[in-house]
C-alpha cells in the first residue's frame, strides 16, 4: 500500500505526517517525528484526511451552477476575460489568493496575473493575517522571516514574551516547546482572555483590546528605567534609538496601566524577567497584529527586542507566528500587490527587468492595491470586473463581510478554485473543482522560513485539476506566448531562478536537499550554501548592516466603547476549527467539538443583561449583528466580547479600517453590544 | 494662522506636538523659561534615585518644520490690545492665540531660615535644575531631611533612599499626603517607608532651618532637632500666574478658564498647572494633556470641550505602590476597606449609586488595574465586590488532581478533545496501558501537556481493577 512522508494542511507548523493508503479507498494519518511538531498533532491534523473523500467534495467544473466539462468551463472564463478586458482594460481582471497555496502555486498565481492577465490586481488573505509583522519586520531588519530561528529556540528561552498568540488552540503542538519552556523558565502571554496559552503561563497581563502598543512602549521604558538597555548592542548594531528612547520617556508605568488596565507591577515583572534572561524571546502573533496600528505595534516590540539586544544573539530575538499553512512562503512569492517572487519590490526597475526577462514579456503591471481595498473596487465603474480567487474564502474572511459580497454580486465574473463549495464559490459564475493537499507535490515554507515538501499520496479524483494545471490551461487559452508549466517540480525550479539574488532566494533549494536534510532555511542562494536556519548574527540585511529602531506612538483603537457599543469586541480562533471553516466545519469529530459560533463575555455583564451560560444572544456592532451563543466565562475582560472567526457572520461584525502600512483591517478591535433576545 | 506657547514643560510640549499632528505646517513658537529640551518631569524622582539619567527623561519634539523653540527665554509682558508678547531677551512677538502654560512653582513655607536664595544644602524640588541641585550635594551626602509629606516629598525621600541615604520626612500634618490618603492609609505607608530607610516624623512643624558647613538642622515646634546632610523642600506648590495678572485676565488660585480653555481674553488660553477649570487648579500631568488636546482642536477650529479627566494620584516605584482615586478620603457611601499593615497592604473602595467615587491601594494589589478603569470609565461597580478589593486570584479554577474525582465530561486533552469519559471508554473497550489508551484516543498527541493526567488516570484504572 502506498505511504508517504507530508506535512498536515492547515498551519504554518507544518507538523510532519504520514499518510498511508489503506483498505477501502480509505486514507489513514499517521505521526512523524518531524523538527517542528516532533510527533505531535492536534485533532485538525488527525482527521485532516477524512476531507479527501468527502460527499460535499466538487468533483466537476459548475458554471453558473450546473455541471460544465473542464474545456467548456475554460472556454467561458477565458472568452469573458478577453471580453473585459477588451472593453475595460486589463485592470478589469483581478486574482485574490490565499496563503494555503504551495509556494509553486503562488508563484504561478503571480505570474498569471502580471504576465499573463497583465493586470495589477493581485493581492490574498494574508493581507488579513501576516502584513502588519511582515511590514514592520522589514523596516525594522530589511527582510520579513516570521522566525529568524528554529522553533527549538522557543523552548530553549529562560524567558518567552508571547503577544496576541494563543497557540494552544492555534498551533497546538507547539506546546511541546511551551512545555519544555516553562520546565525552566518563564512565560509571559499578554492577551485580553486568559486563553489555554496564558492559563500555562507563569505571568499574564490581560489589557484592555487595542493597547499592545502602549504596552510595549511601557514595557520599553521601564527597561531603560531599570537599566536593561545592551549599549554596546544598540551603539554597534542598530541606528535611530534616540528618538524611539524618547518616545518611551513618555509612557511611564502609571500612564500605560491606567490604559490597558495592567498592573504597572506586572509590566516591571515582564521586563525583569526579559531583561535578566540570558536567553529572550519576544513573539507576537495576530492578537497584537490585526489593528489599524498593528504594523507600529509590532515596531513597538521590535524597538524592545532590539533595546534588550535580542536579535542575533544566541537563543534570543523578536520573531512573529505565521498562522496559514504557507502564510510564509505565499508571502515571498508574487501574491502581494506590491511584490514580485523573492519578496523583491514591484517598483524595483532590476527587479522588473529580472522577471520580465524569465517570463518573456515586454513589460510587467505596477503595484495594486490591498485586498480589503482590491474587495472595494471589485464591480465598481473604475474597479476590476471580473475576479479570479484561488484557495480563499473572502466572504467569511474578509473583515465587514456584508459588503464583500455585494461586491463580489456586483462583478460580471467571478471564478472560484476550491475543493468545496465555500460560501465565496456558493456567489460564483465558475466553479472550477481543485486537488487536495494529499493529491499534489509541492513546497511550503513554514513559520520558521523552513522550505518543506508536500508530497502526494494520491491522484486527484477524476473531474478535479491542480490549481497549476487549472492556470497552465487558461495561459493556454490566453494565448500567453511563454512557458507555462503544470507541473510543481518545474514551476519550483522557475521559482528558484526568479527568486535568485533577492531577499527570500530560494536559488539553492532543491527538492532533493529538502528531502535530505529535514528543510531547507531561506536564504539559500545557492546549492553550496547550508541554508540560513539563524539569521542576523553578524549583521542585518540593510543598507549599512544595521537594525533600524522605528519611533511609534500608541493610538486609540479606530472605535472606542461608548453609549450604544459600550463593550469592546474582539475576534479569534478555536482548536477545532480553521480559518474561514470550509474544510473543518465538514470533519464530523471537528464539528462534535466546536459545532457552531459562540460569543464569550464575562459574568459581570452576563448578570447586568440577565443573560445564562448558552442562551442566545445578539451581538451588534456598527456594521452589523449576529446571533450567538452566550458562553459565560470569567477567563475575559469584564468590558470585552470575544467571538472566533471560523463561521459566516462573525466578520459582519468587525472594522474594515486599515492600517495605513500595511492595509491590515482591525479585526481585533471594535466596539459593540451585547442584547439579551426577547 | 499662527499659535504662540508661553511654557515648554509637560503641558506646553504636548501642545505644540498636538498642533503639530493636526497641522505640520501651523507656526507654532514656544518659548521656554528653562533652557533645557522638554523633558518629563514626572520622571525626575527616577533621576533623583539614579534609574535614570537626563537624557532618558528627555520628551519626544515634533519632528521638521513648523515649530520654533526659544528656551531660556522669559516673557515679561503681554499687551493685550496690540496682541504682542515682551521677552527677556527683548524682543517683541505679535500673536493670534496665545497660550499660557506656564506651570506652577515651589513654595517656600514661612519658616525662618527658608528664603530665596536657599542655601547650597537646601533646595526644593520641582524642576530639572532643582534636581541637579540635590544630586550636586547629595552625592556627598550620608542623609538628607525632607520637608513635606505630599506626594512630590515621598517621591523625593524615596528617591533619595535609593541612593543610600538615611532620610527623614518631616510633615507637619497628622497623616502623610492627607489629600489623598485617610489616616489607616497613611499608617501602612509609613511602615512601607521604614522598610526603605525613611523615618517619617507626623504632626511635626518646623520652626526653623539652619545651615552651616556641617549640615543643615531642622529645628521642630515640640523642641526637636533633626540634622542631615542635605535638606529638600516639598511643601506643595503654587500656579505660576504672575503674567496673567499683570495683563489684566481674571486669576483666582489660578488663571480661570472656561470649557474651551480660554481665559477671560478670548484669544488667550491657559492649560496645565498654571489654569483653574471650574475651580480646580491642576498638578496632574492627564488633565494638563487633556488640556492640551482640547486646544490644540480648538485652535485648528474642531469642536472640543475640556471634561476633567477623573483624579488619579499614582506612585509606582521600587518598594513603594500607591493609588488614590477620587475622592478617596471620604466615607459616606458604600465603604468597603481591607488592611494587612505587616504586608503594606492597605485597599479602600468607596461606592456611591453603584459606581465608584474613590479608592486608595496600597501594596502590591492586581486590581488596581482593574479599579482604576471602572473609576475612569463611571461603570457599574460588579456585585462581587472583593474581587475588586482584593484582585481576582488570575488562577484558574483548581484542577481536579485525582483522576477519581474528575467529572466524566472534563475534557482531559485539549488538543485531541478527549474527555476522561472517552478515556473510560477506552480502557472498557480493551486498552489496558497508557500507549494503547493514547492510540484509541489520541489524548497527549498533540502539546503533550495532559501527559502525566492521562497516565495517572490509567494507573488509578488498573489499581481499581487489581485490588491490592
Amino acid at each position: 500500500m502506498a505511504q508517504v512522508a507530508t506535512h498536515c494542511p492547515y498551519c504554518a507548523l507544518q507538523c510532519g505526517m504520514t499518510l498511508r493508503q489503506a483498505a477501502g479507498g480509505r486514507v489513514d494519518v499517521g505521526t512523524r517525528d518531524f523538527p517542528t511538531n516532533r510527533g505531535g498533532l492536534c485533532q485538525k491534523g488527525w482527521t485532516a484526511a477524512e476531507l479527501l473523500d468527502h460527499p460535499d467534495r466538487l468533483r466537476t467544473p459548475l458554471l453558473h451552477g450546473e455541471p460544465v466539462a473542464w474545456p467548456v468551463a475554460l472556454d467561458f472564463v477565458t472568452g469573458r476575460i478577453r471580453e473585459l478586458q477588451a472593453a475595460h482594460g486589463r485592470d478589469a481582471v483581478a486574482v485574490f489568493g490565499g496563503g494555503g497555496l504551495t509556494n509553486e502555486k503562488a508563484y504561478a498565481l503571480g505570474k498569471f496575473a502580471r504576465a499573463v492577465l497583465g493586470t495589477r490586481y493581485v493581492d490574498y488573505n494574508g493581507r488579513f493575517c501576516m502584513s502588519s509583522a511582515a511590514a514592520a519586520g522589514i523596516r525594522a531588519f530589511g527582510i520579513d522571516r516570521g522566525l529568524p530561528f528554529p522553533l527549538a529556540d522557543l523552548g530553549r528561552a529562560d524567558t518567552l514574551l508571547l503577544v496576541g498568540a494563543n497557540v494552544a488552540e492555534t498551533m497546538p503542538p507547539l506546546g511541546r516547546y511551551l512545555t519544555e519552556q516553562t520546565e525552566h523558565g518563564t512565560l509571559i502571554v499578554i492577551d485580553p482572555r486568559r486563553t489555554e496559552t496564558a492559563r500555562r503561563a507563569t505571568l499574564h497581563l490581560q489589557p484592555t483590546p487595542g493597547t499592545d502598543l502602549a504596552i510595549a512602549l511601557g514595557l520599553l521604558h521601564i527597561a531603560v528605567a531599570e537599566g536593561y538597555v545592551d549599549r554596546p548592542y544598540v551603539a554597534a548594531r542598530t541606528t535611530g534609538w534616540d528618538e524611539v528612547a524618547k518616545a518611551a520617556a513618555a509612557w511611564w508605568p502609571a500612564r500605560v496601566e491606567r490604559l490597558s488596565g495592567v498592573p504597572a507591577e506586572d509590566l516591571y515583572a515582564a521586563v525583569h524577567a526579559l531583561g535578566r534572561a540570558e536567553r529572550a524571546i519576544i513573539v507576537t502573533g495576530r492578537g497584537a497584529e490585526q489593528h489599524a496600528k498593528g504594523t507600529d505595534t509590532v515596531s513597538a516590540f521590535i524597538n524592545l527586542a532590539l533595546a534588550l539586544g535580542l536579535p542575533g544573539r544566541p537563543g534570543s530575538g523578536y520573531g512573529c507566528l505565521t498562522g496559514q499553512g504557507n502564510g510564509q512562503g505565499g508571502r515571498e512569492h508574487g501574491q502581494k500587490a506590491d511584490q514580485l517572487p523573492g519578496y523583491r519590490r514591484i517598483d524595483d526597475p532590476a527587479a522588473r527587468a529580472h522577471l520580465m526577462a524569465l517570463w518573456g514579456v515586454p513589460d510587467l503591471p505596477g503595484a495594486g492595491v490591498s485586498a480589503v481595498e482590491l474587495i472595494d473596487r471589485l464591480g465598481t465603474a473604475d474597479g476590476p470586473k471580473a475576479l479570479l480567487v484561488f484557495g480563499a474564502n473572502p466572504v467569511v474572511s474578509a473583515p465587514r463581510a456584508s459588503r464583500v459580497a455585494r461586491r463580489l454580486r456586483a462583478l460580471d465574473l467571478l471564478v472560484v478554485a476550491d475543493f468545496f463549495r465555500s460560501e465565496t464559490a456558493a456567489l460564483a459564475d465558475v466553479v472550477l473543482p481543485t486537488a487536495q493537499w494529499a493529491e499534489e507535490d509541492g513546497t511550503m515554507t513554514n513559520l520558521e522560513g523552513r522550505v518543506l515538501r508536500r508530497r502526494a499520496l494520491r491522484e486527484p479524483p477524476p473531474g478535479v485539476a491542480t490549481d497549476l494545471a487549472v492556470l497552465a490551461g487558461l495561459s493556454a487559452r490566453l494565448g500567453y506566448g511563454g512557458r507555462f508549466d503544470a507541473e510543481p517540480r518545474a514551476v519550483f525550479e522557475e521559482l528558484r531562478r526568479a527568486s535568485a539574488g533577492a531577499p527570500a532566494d530560494y536559488a539553492g533549494v532543491t527538492w532533493e536537499r529538502i528531502d535530505a536534510q529535514d528543510g531547507v532555511f531561506w536564504p539559500c542562494p545557492g546549492e553550496d550554501h547550508p541554508g540560513s536556519p539563524r539569521l542576523f548574527s553578524d549583521s542585518f540585511p540593510t543598507p549599512d548592516g544595521r537594525a533600524r529602531f522605528v519611533p511609534v506612538d500608541h493610538r486609540p483603537p479606530v472605535e472606542e466603547p461608548g453609549p450604544g457599543f459600550p463593550l469592546y469586541l474582539t475576534t479569534g480562533r478555536v482548536l477545532a476549527q480553521y480559518q474561514s471553516g470550509t474544510q473543518t466545519r465538514r470533519v464530523a469529530s471537528l464539528a462534535a467539538t466546536a459545532p457552531a459560533p459562540f460569543v464569550e463575555l464575562h459574568p459581570d455583564v452576563a448578570a447586568l443583561l440577565s443573560i445564562v451560560d448558552g442562551e442566545p444572544v445578539r451581538v451588534v456592532s456598527r456594521r452589523g449583528a449576529a446571533v450567538l451563543a452566550a458562553r459565560v466565562v470569567d477567563t475575559i475582560r469584564p468590558d470585552t466580547l470575544f467571538a472566533p472567526f471560523h463561521w459566516p457572520g462573525i466578520n459582519a461584525l468587525t472594522n474594515d479600517a486599515l492600517d495605513p502600512t500595511s492595509r491590515m483591517p482591525e479585526f481585533k478591535v471594535c466596539a459593540a453590544r451585547v442584547e439579551k433576545l426577547t | 494662522m499662527s499659535v504662540l506657547v508661553v511654557g515648554y514643560g509637560m503641558a506646553g510640549a504636548r501642545l505644540a506636538a498636538e498642533l503639530h499632528a493636526r497641522d505640520r505646517y501651523l507656526p507654532v513658537t514656544a518659548i521656554g523659561a528653562e533652557p533645557h529640551r522638554a523633558y518629563n518631569r514626572i520622571l525626575l524622582s527616577g533621576v533623583l534615585a539614579g534609574k535614570l539619567a537626563e537624557p532618558e527623561v528627555t520628551l519626544a519634539e515634533p519632528a521638521g518644520r513648523g515649530v520654533a523653540l526659544r528656551l531660556g527665554v522669559t516673557v515679561t509682558a503681554i499687551d493685550r490690545a496690540a496682541r504682542t508678547l515682551s521677552t527677556s531677551d527683548g524682543d517683541r512677538i505679535p500673536y493670534e492665540h496665545l497660550v499660557l502654560a506656564t506651570g506652577s512653582h515651589a513654595v517656600l513655607p514661612p519658616i525662618d531660615g527658608l528664603a530665596e536664595p536657599l542655601p547650597d544644602r537646601v533646595a526644593v524640588f520641582r524642576t530639572l535644575d532643582d534636581c541637579r541641585r540635590i544630586l550636586a550635594t547629595a552625592d556627598k551626602s550620608a542623609s538628607a531631611l525632607v520637608l513635606g509629606g505630599g506626594l512630590l516629598g515621598l517621591e523625593a525621600a524615596r528617591g533619595l533612599a535609593l541612593r543610600g541615604l538615611r532620610v527623614d520626612v518631616v510633615h507637619a500634618v497628622g497623616h502623610l499626603m492627607e489629600r489623598q490618603l485617610d489616616p489607616a492609609a497613611s499608617a501602612v505607608l509609613v511602615g512601607t517607608l521604614a522598610g526603605l530607610g525613611v523615618t517619617v516624623h507626623l504632626g511635626a512643624a518646623t520652626t526653623r532651618v539652619s545651615c552651616d558647613s556641617g549640615g543643615v538642622t531642622a529645628a521642630l515646634a515640640d523642641g526637636r532637632q533633626l540634622a542631615a546632610d542635605l535638606a529638600v523642600v516639598a511643601c506643595g506648590t503654587r500656579p505660576e500666574t504672575a503674567l496673567a495678572r499683570t495683563a489684566g485676565l481674571t486669576v483666582e488660585r489660578g488663571i480661570v478658564v472656561d470649557d474651551r480653555l480660554r481665559t477671560s481674553d478670548p484669544a488667550i488660553f491657559a492649560i496645565g498647572d498654571c489654569a483653574q477649570h471650574a475651580g480646580v487648579v491642576g498638578g496632574l500631568v492627564a488633565p494638563a494633556w487633556e488640556q492640551a488636546r482640547v486646544v490644540a482642536d480648538v485652535v485648528t477650529g474642531t469642536a472640543s470641550r475640556y471634561r476633567p479627566p477623573a483624579p488619579v494620584t499614582r506612585l509606582k516605584a521600587t518598594g513603594i505602590d500607591l493609588a488614590a482615586l477620587g475622592a478617596s478620603t471620604d466615607h459616606d457611601g458604600e465603604l468597603l476597606t481591607f488592611a494587612d499593615p505587616s504586608r503594606g497592604t492597605y485597599a479602600k473602595l468607596l461606592v456611591r449609586d453603584n459606581r465608584l467615587a474613590g479608592a486608595i491601594m496600597l501594596g502590591d494589589n492586581p486590581a488596581v488595574g482593574t479599579v482604576i478603569q471602572l473609576f475612569d470609565r463611571g461603570t457599574p461597580v460588579p456585585e462581587d465586590r472583593r474581587a475588586l478589593l482584593l484582585g481576582r486570584t488570575g488562577a484558574a479554577a483548581p484542577a481536579a488532581d485525582s483522576p477519581a474525582l474528575m467529572p466524566d465530561a472534563a475534557t482531559v486533552c485539549q488538543c485531541n478533545a478527549v474527555t476522561k469519559r472517552a478515556l473510560l471508554a477506552a480502557w472498557r473497550g480493551g486498552a489496558r496501558s497508557a500507549p494503547e489508551v493514547v492510540a484509541a484516543t489520541r489524548a497527549t498527541t498533540g502539546c503533550g501537556s495532559c501527559a502525566d493526567a492521562v497516565h495517572g488516570l490509567v494507573e488509578w484504572l488498573s489499581n481499581q481493577e487489581d485490588p491490592a
